[in-house]
């Protein structure tokens, strides 16, 4: 009955999604307010019902409903509750599912909290945004039904891939998605802005909070999801320029764009169209992205839940998604007025080159996605793009941001004055360059690019604040006065400056593999490996019985010298009712490295192959990426940019209210 | 006026960074790719020695064999054609006789191929895409399969 009233739920949800479309845009064009403000109650209508389609979906996995196709494909009765629930998301049907439930969540708050916002950007927004759930809910009803019935009922299900039952797909897939989805809100803003003709400061205000939250749950999502294909695929490696990583990394790089103009437009009125055009191609290429991944049309190590037959149908909402915001653009964007004129050299000039240059690289790995598509389309040839065309292509282009990083935040709007911001990064540099030449000269014979990096890593975790501290110390200035200038500063600015950090330290991380060690070897109980500065002694291998898996252990002891730091138990899983093997890692977490093994197959003679690492600072890759959203959520705390905030703040600078808060940095 | 040079100015620098990002693309995608064979197209192509290619097919029955020191041999077929690879490393948990899998490295001879990079999907039913294409372009594969893929 359940099950019933949730399909029934979608059903209407579509419905009101058609009226979310129609009604507040013809509401605006008539100049009927009343019909336009309809778009409100349609939004938190429409999330109410996909919520409890979701909650539906939820119910049926938990009590293992199994006359529900996709959960007797994807449970089982002895699956633990947790993953029970994150199953409901772990296929391609309740994927989609969450994909729209997040959908209207966005919708639902701007609804809810933009009263701040004028009525009619707001009712052209949510009408967007009720176009793309349109699109998506029929694609849900007509494709991918999560409720569809399968009679007779089976008494057990078939369990979910193994490969998935791990706390990463509890966390991965609704971060991603909150991240990838979330800025379809920023898309709608842009093609309400066209529609209507009228793009103002207060306009890149309203999107900031949201573009912020969107890139701080992505930048979390493609992190996590970075760490559990680093633990469970068991190579040791956490990025593999795979389509699929490639498919959500994109988005970030124009959404990281996005937020550095939508910055400036704010401050200084310029760049308007620009920005519009980047919030329509954030959103396009996470379409995009879940083209590629849901249809199936790339090899891919990540896909679980794709489906060609069904890839034709989100091709086309893609089309007409992306290619009706590009007509749309170019239709309406020449109408915008033009906005404010700028120096080369100050902050918004480095701003426009940091967006030149991810918008280049964001094309960079576009390229390297889809030209071995485009090839085998064409000529029938079947290629690879793997890391050294990005390596080549990607890794100079991003090295020459991260070098002009600092300079840029060192700028002052309007007219800067690069030799005075180039100073302020003089210690930063010179601590850089110092770390790199005493790290190159203690390690000779190592690796060359390793110092470099985290030289550079040094300089920019440094250069970030070196802003900051510029504003806060003063010479002879007492601590209380120095407290008080800190406090005073935007939130925004410790959330640049933080953020930018973040950048720094996963750049840490990476340049350390550099010094990582990687032994590939069949062992033997009682064998030890050295592993850089620790040497791993395997003390046991045995057969071993799970619930319902069989597996191959390996107790390993890892020692500094002759005291043992601690022990890990790498395992190869065989799950025999879905026939499948899965690599257990065994993962000790020293400092900031890692000691990684995972084992292979057992040899005659009792030897089992065994692949181990020492991963000097590994971790702070993914530290960097949380340090990146942490900024993200700081900024977003900055009461200027308080969703809702934007319209109070205008009027009172209006009325000459001298404690008007100024513009966010 | 101003305006116009600022915007000459701008359309300057996006011009240059574009037509670096372009060129270092264009070399990269010269020399970084690796093309895709299958045992057949291997022996017809007869790539030079020290290529770098990845091959596909299916792992043949009973070729397996464990060379000590995580060393193994196998053989790739598309049941026309086989290719002798040599890996050194760990097979993919996936790695099963009578399956898909794609090896990347490097041409040793005309049928022998020295893979440094095993790939299988994690999947029991993993048939690689282009291997599955290319079965099926040689009527081998079985295209009651496909469906059972669909997740």
């Amino acid at each position: 009955m359940i099950v019933e009233t949730g399909h029934y739920a979608l059903a209407l949800a579509l419905a009101v999604t058609l009226l979310q479309s129609v009604l507040p845009i013809w509401g605006t064009r008539r100049g009927d307010l009343g019909l336009a403000s309809m778009a409100v109650p349609a939004a938190i209508t429409q999330f109410a019902l996909v919520a409890y389609a979701f909650a539906a979906l939820t119910y049926a996995h938990v009590v293992s409903d199994f006359s529900l196709v996709t959960v007797v494909e994807n449970s089982h009765t002895t699956k633990p509750l947790v993953y029970k629930i994150a199953g409901v998301w772990g296929n391609h049907e309740g994927s989609m599912l969450l994909w729209v439930l997040i959908l209207a969540i966005f919708g639902a708050a701007v609804a809810s909290f933009g009263r701040g916002m004028a009525d009619e950007l707001r009712a052209n927004t949510l009408a967007v945004q009720g176009w793309i759930a349109f699109a998506f809910l029929l694609f849900i009803l007509l494709t991918s039904d999560p409720f569809a019935r399968r009679f007779p009922a089976p008494f057990e299900g078939q369990d979910l891939n193994p490969l998935l039952q791990d706390p990463g797909l509890a966390i991965h897939p609704p971060l991603l998605y909150l991240g990838y989805v979330g800025f379809s809100i920023v898309f709608s803003f842009a093609a309400a802005a066209l529609i209507s003709g009228r793009v103002d400061a207060a306009w890149a205000r309203y999107i900031r909070p949201w573009a912020l939250i969107a890139w701080s749950f992505l930048t979390l999502g493609i992190a996590m999801g970075s760490y559990w294909a680093y633990y469970t695929l068991g190579w040791g490696g956490f990025w593999f320029w795979d389509p699929v990583e490639n498919a959500s990394l994109m988005p970030w790089l124009a959404g990281t764009a996005l937020l550095h103009s939508a910055a400036v437009m704010e401050k200084r009125d310029a760049l308007k169209i620009w920005t519009i055009f980047l919030a329509i191609l954030t959103f396009s290429l996470s379409l995009l992205g879940t083209f590629l991944v849901r249809s199936g049309v790339l090899t891919s190590v990540h896909s679980f839940a794709s489906d060609p037959s069904r890839g034709l149908f989100i091709l086309a909402i893609l089309i007409l998604f992306i290619g009706g915001s590009l007509v749309l653009y170019a239709w309406r964007a020449p109408a915008l007025r033009p906005g404010g004129l700028f120096a080369p050299v100050s902050r918004e000039g480095a701003l426009v080159i940091n967006n030149l240059m991810l918008t280049i690289c964001c094309g960079i790995v576009l390229t390297g996605t889809l030209y071995p598509l485009v090839l085998e389309t064409l000529t029938g040839d079947k290629i690879s793009v793997g890391a050294p065309f990005f390596n080549l292509t990607f890794a100079p282009l991003v090295l020459s941001i991260l070098l002009l990083m600092p300079i840029g935040q060192s700028l002052a709007w309007k007219r800067g004055d690069f030799l005075g911001a180039a100073q302020r990064v003089m210690v930063a540099a010179v601590a850089g360059v110092a770390l790199s030449l005493v790290l190159a000269a203690a390690l000779r014979g190592g690796p060359v690019l390793a110092p470099i990096g985290v030289g550079l890593a040094v300089y920019l975790i440094l250069g970030s604040s070196s802003e900051l501290v510029s504003r806060i110390w003063g010479r002879g200035q007492a601590w209380r006065a120095t407290l008080a200038r800190a406090t005073g500063l935007p939130r925004s600015a410790w959330g640049t400056a933080i953020a930018h950090a973040g950048l720094g330290v996963t750049l840490l991380g990476l340049a350390a593999t550099g010094w990582g060690v990687e032994r590939i070897a069949a062992v033997k109980p009682g064998q030890t490996v050295d592993l850089g500065p620790y040497q791993a002694t395997i003390v046991k291998l045995e057969q071993r019985q799970g619930p319902n898996y069989s597996e191959i252990g390996v107790r390993a002891i890892i020692r500094q010298g002759g005291s043992t730091v601690t022990t890990i138990e790498p395992a190869k899983r065989t799950f025999p009712v879905r026939q499948t093997t899965i690599t257990e890692a065994g993962i000790a977490t020293i400092g900031f490295g890692q000691v990684y093994i995972s084992v292979g197959d057992q040899h005659p003679d009792g030897s089992i192959d065994a692949r181990m690492f020492w991963k000097p600072l590994v971790t702070t890759i993914w530290i960097g990426a949380i340090v990146m959203a942490i900024g993200g959520i700081v900024s977003l705390s900055d009461r200027r940019l308080r969703i809702g905030f934007a319209r109070r703040a205008i009027h009172s600078r209006l009325s000459g209210d001298p404690v008007a808060p100024q513009p966010a940095e | 006026m101003a305006r116009k040079k600022r915007r000459l100015l701008l359309i300057g620098a996006a011009g240059i960074t574009l037509a670096i990002a372009m060129s270092l693309v264009l070399f990269a995608l010269r020399d970084s790719i690796v093309f895709f064979y299958g045992p057949t197209e291997m022996a017809e192509k007869a790539p030079p020695l020290g290529t770098r290619l990845r091959i596909g097919g299916l792992v043949e029955q009973g070729s397996l064999i464990h060379e000590g020191s995580s060393t193994v041999t196998f053989a790739v077929t598309d049941l026309k054609q086989h290719i002798k690879v040599i890996y050194t490393g760990l097979l993919p948990d996936l790695f099963r006789e009578g399956q898909g899998v794609v090896a990347e490295g490097t041409v040793e001879g005309p049928n022998l191929f020295h893979a440094d990079t095993v790939l299988a999907k994690h999947d029991e039913r993993y048939m690689p895409k282009d291997v599955a294409d290319r079965l099926k372009r040689q009527g081998i594969w079985r295209d009651g399969e496909k469906s059972a893929q669909t997740q």
